[in-house]
């Protein structure tokens, strides 16, 4: 196996590609640093000059509008200069190969890159072909990754629950589609989380789960049991399109998230999401907006994250 | 030219010898011993071997001339000692009329250099609705017919073809995946393809195709090749059919006789490869196969791609490596590695796969066509693009160190290379 490509010669954080195969250290490091951030984005001035002269390029070639302007919020309080580029409708619809736009964009003079793509392992790819002082932050990559997100989850796990130690985890849905889930799972199994499930039918668990450290459960009343952390991942509509599921409806019935079926989970269960909810289709409206739910906290968080990723990886 | 091959270890697995002596060649034939040869190879050191056979190289002409000509690769196959090689039928256009086959053939002899048998298209444009001309096809040369990596979704398609093959007697070379479980997938599903996140192509999309090829031989008796086994599961059924006597061979790609899906490692598009890189149980049950006779030969699919196909997120990439001059020296590490005789190992690329052909080559019998590879199995090349001939620089193999270096190829008694 080659070196990690994401870390230095002195084992640094150089890019985030993915959260497998980061040390602890580094990743509990990213989270005492965000926390920190947490700080800034409440005061009135929500600025600190870290990544001031510095140039973030946003580079979607998928479309988002929230993870985007995340990242934005959170370069601009570092004080960067960021660029928004929506490759999704320009040079590539023009036939410009993916490095090819990214050697431009280096002749711009860029030092970070955050990178969306649609095909798993892209920015694998620019991040070795970037000059040596410039960063690649994965903003999501296919079905691989989104580190991230997973850190904001970690960091909202953390947050609510303070230690990883004691914790069940479980993970319910598109589990097969989703970089969200591969993230997290690979966070919680770095930082020792005991027990973390995945919930599914077998039609949107990929082939070998289990050896990424969880336990696999089809029915979901089962795998809520006294679980300390529901994430719920979201269902995109064309999965109804395929041979994957029948109806929204009989998904809802037996993997939505109600109340009813968040009373297996402990009392003190906390409920997340990435976003954009499904409502009524993975999660019910009421325990989105109910007491367990932490999925706006989240949101706020991953600004914080985002902060403390590019202030680690340019700093 | 009258030609002597002196003091080489002699070793030709069609008759089982390994001595060491001389060989000479005349007329483009190995010849009786004669007196006053007009050059003399001093070969102390080096094996002499039947020139190899590769079952599967693709010369990327007509139509891919941006990927590689017939000159480069012929230049690669000259490098790597091969001096037979089938091509498969995805060239563009594929080669489903007689005329094409025709100017292949006469542009390939112009070389000068290996011997090239095409293969033909089973069905018109490999879109595997309608059948080729199969009889004209092989009175223009066509050995064998395929549908190259474009795997026959219509049953009933494939079942007339083989029945109108077996009227001919024509072999059929088919790789055994069933189309609608492999499509959108690059990867072996398993661990490895759900960690990196890339749409995967389960082993039963081989073992499903193959069980369908292997009843459509019982129904057609039609002669079947199953070409680029990827699993254990395969194996294992072909030796069942083997034992049932089912007219059949197989074979396997050097890719998957040495990896398996974890070298992709950070998405490495060298890997990118069809059929995908399996499990390392797979594997080892290739190089198990290959070794007890269940797979007859092995093959380097060579596929060159440019720069500009690789220089791809994994999934977006072309499939295929360059393998023509590394043939020789990965059938030499799987023989080590399992421990077997040197000419074991030699009668996978050249007796066994000359009879899969059906060509006279593969053997150093007097009056045979002097198709010769003189070998040092011990010197080394580190396979590197500027070592390499083949306009096709990428292979997962990149930077490993191999021996067994090819010294001298020659073609019916004439040297078309020396290094």
């Amino acid at each position: 196996m080659q070196r990690n490509p994401q870390l230095n010669d002195k084992g640094e954080l150089q890019h985030l590609l993915s959260i497998e195969g980061l040390p602890r250290e580094i990743v509990v490091q990213i989270l005492d640093t965000a926390e920190s951030f947490v700080g800034v984005t409440e005061r009135e001035v929500k600025k600190v000059p870290l990544l001031r002269g510095k140039s973030v390029f946003n580079l979607f070639f998928e479309p988002s509008t929230r993870t985007r302007t995340t990242f934005e919020i959170a370069a601009k309080r570092l004080s960067a200069d960021v660029i928004n580029l929506n490759i999704a409708l320009s040079s590539q619809t023009k036939g410009e190969s993916l490095l090819d736009t990214v050697a431009n964009l280096s002749a711009m003079h860029a030092d970070i890159f955050v990178v969306r793509h649609a095909s798993s392992g892209a920015p694998f790819l620019i991040a070795r072909h970037v000059k040596p002082h410039e960063h690649v932050v994965n903003a999501g990559d296919g079905r691989h990754s989104h580190p991230t997100q997973g850190l904001l989850d970690l960091f909202t796990i953390r947050h609510y629950k303070k230690e990883f130690s004691g914790l069940t985890v479980a993970i319910v849905g598109d589990v097969l589609h989703s970089r969200v889930a591969r993230s997290l799972i690979h966070g919680l199994t770095t930082l020792g989380a005991p027990e973390v499930r995945v919930i599914g039918p077998q039609t949107l668990l990929p082939a070998g789960v289990e050896a990424l450290g969880v336990k696999v459960f089809r029915d979901m009343r089962e795998g809520l049991r006294d679980c300390d952390v529901v994430v719920m991942l979201r269902l995109q509509n064309e999965r109804m399109k395929g041979a994957l599921l029948p109806s929204a409806q009989e998904y809802f019935k037996h993997y939505g998230l109600t109340s009813e079926k968040l009373e297996l989970a402990k009392p003190d269960a906390i409920v997340m999401h990435p976003g954009p909810m499904n409502r009524g289709v993975e999660i019910d409206s009421s325990v989105a907006d109910g007491p367990h739910s932490v999925i706006l906290p989240q949101v706020t968080f991953g600004i914080a994250v985002r902060m403390a990723v590019m202030s680690i990886v340019a700093g | 030219m009258r030609l002597a091959i002196k003091n080489a270890r002699i070793i030709d697995p069609a008759s089982g010898r390994d001595s060491a002596g001389d060989l000479y060649i005349d007329g483009g034939k190995i010849s009786e011993e004669f007196s006053r040869p007009e050059r003399v190879i001093d070969a102390k050191g080096l094996v002499a071997a039947p020139g190899f056979i590769d079952l599967s190289a693709r010369l990327r002409e007509p139509g891919f001339e941006y990927k590689a000509t017939l000159e480069s690769e012929l230049e690669a196959a000259a490098a790597g000692g091969v001096t037979s090689l089938a091509c498969p039928p995805d060239t563009d256009p594929p080669l489903d009329e007689p005329g094409l086959v025709d100017m292949l053939r006469r542009r390939a002899s112009a070389q000068a250099r290996a011997r090239v048998y095409p293969v033909g298209a089973l069905t018109t444009k490999l879109e595997g609705e309608r059948l080729t001309e199969m009889a004209q096809l092989a009175d223009a040369g066509c050995v064998a017919f395929s549908q190259a990596n474009a795997p026959l979704a219509n049953t009933q398609v494939l079942w007339r073809a083989l029945q109108y093959a077996a009227t001919f007697r024509l072999p059929v070379w088919l790789r055994p995946e069933d189309a609608w479980l492999a499509k959108d997938g690059v990867a072996h599903d398993g661990e490895l393809a759900t960690r990196l996140g890339l749409p995967g192509i389960p082993a039963f999309a081989e073992t499903i195709a193959l069980a369908t090829i292997l009843e459509l031989v019982r129904a057609t008796g039609a002669r079947v090749h199953v070409c680029r086994l990827s699993t254990a599961g395969a194996v294992e059924m072909l030796r069942a059919a083997k034992r049932e006597g089912l007219p059949v061979t197989c074979d396997v790609a050097i890719h998957h006789l040495h990896l398996c899906d974890m070298d992709l490692g950070y998405f490495d598009s060298n890997c990118r490869l069809e059929p995908p890189l399996r499990s390392q149980r797979d594997r080892d049950a290739l190089a198990r196969g290959l070794e007890e006779g269940t797979i007859d030969c092995v093959c380097s699919d060579h596929t060159p791609v440019e720069d500009d196909g690789k220089h791809l997120p994994f999934a977006e990439a072309e499939p295929g490596a360059t393998g023509l001059e590394l043939l020789l020296p990965l059938t030499l590490k799987w023989a080590e590695a399992r421990k077997l005789p040197l000419s074991k190992a030699l009668a996978r690329i050249t007796s066994d796969a000359a009879r899969i052909l059906g060509v006279p080559a593969g053997r150093l019998a007097i009056g045979a066509p002097a198709d010769i590879a003189l070998f040092d199995p011990r010197a080394t090349l580190r396979v590197s693009p500027e070592n390499l001939k083949s306009q096709g620089k990428h292979t997962p193999f990149a930077g490993y160190e191999l021996a067994g270096r090819v010294r001298y190829t020659l073609v019916g008694g004439s040297v078309v290379y020396e290094g």
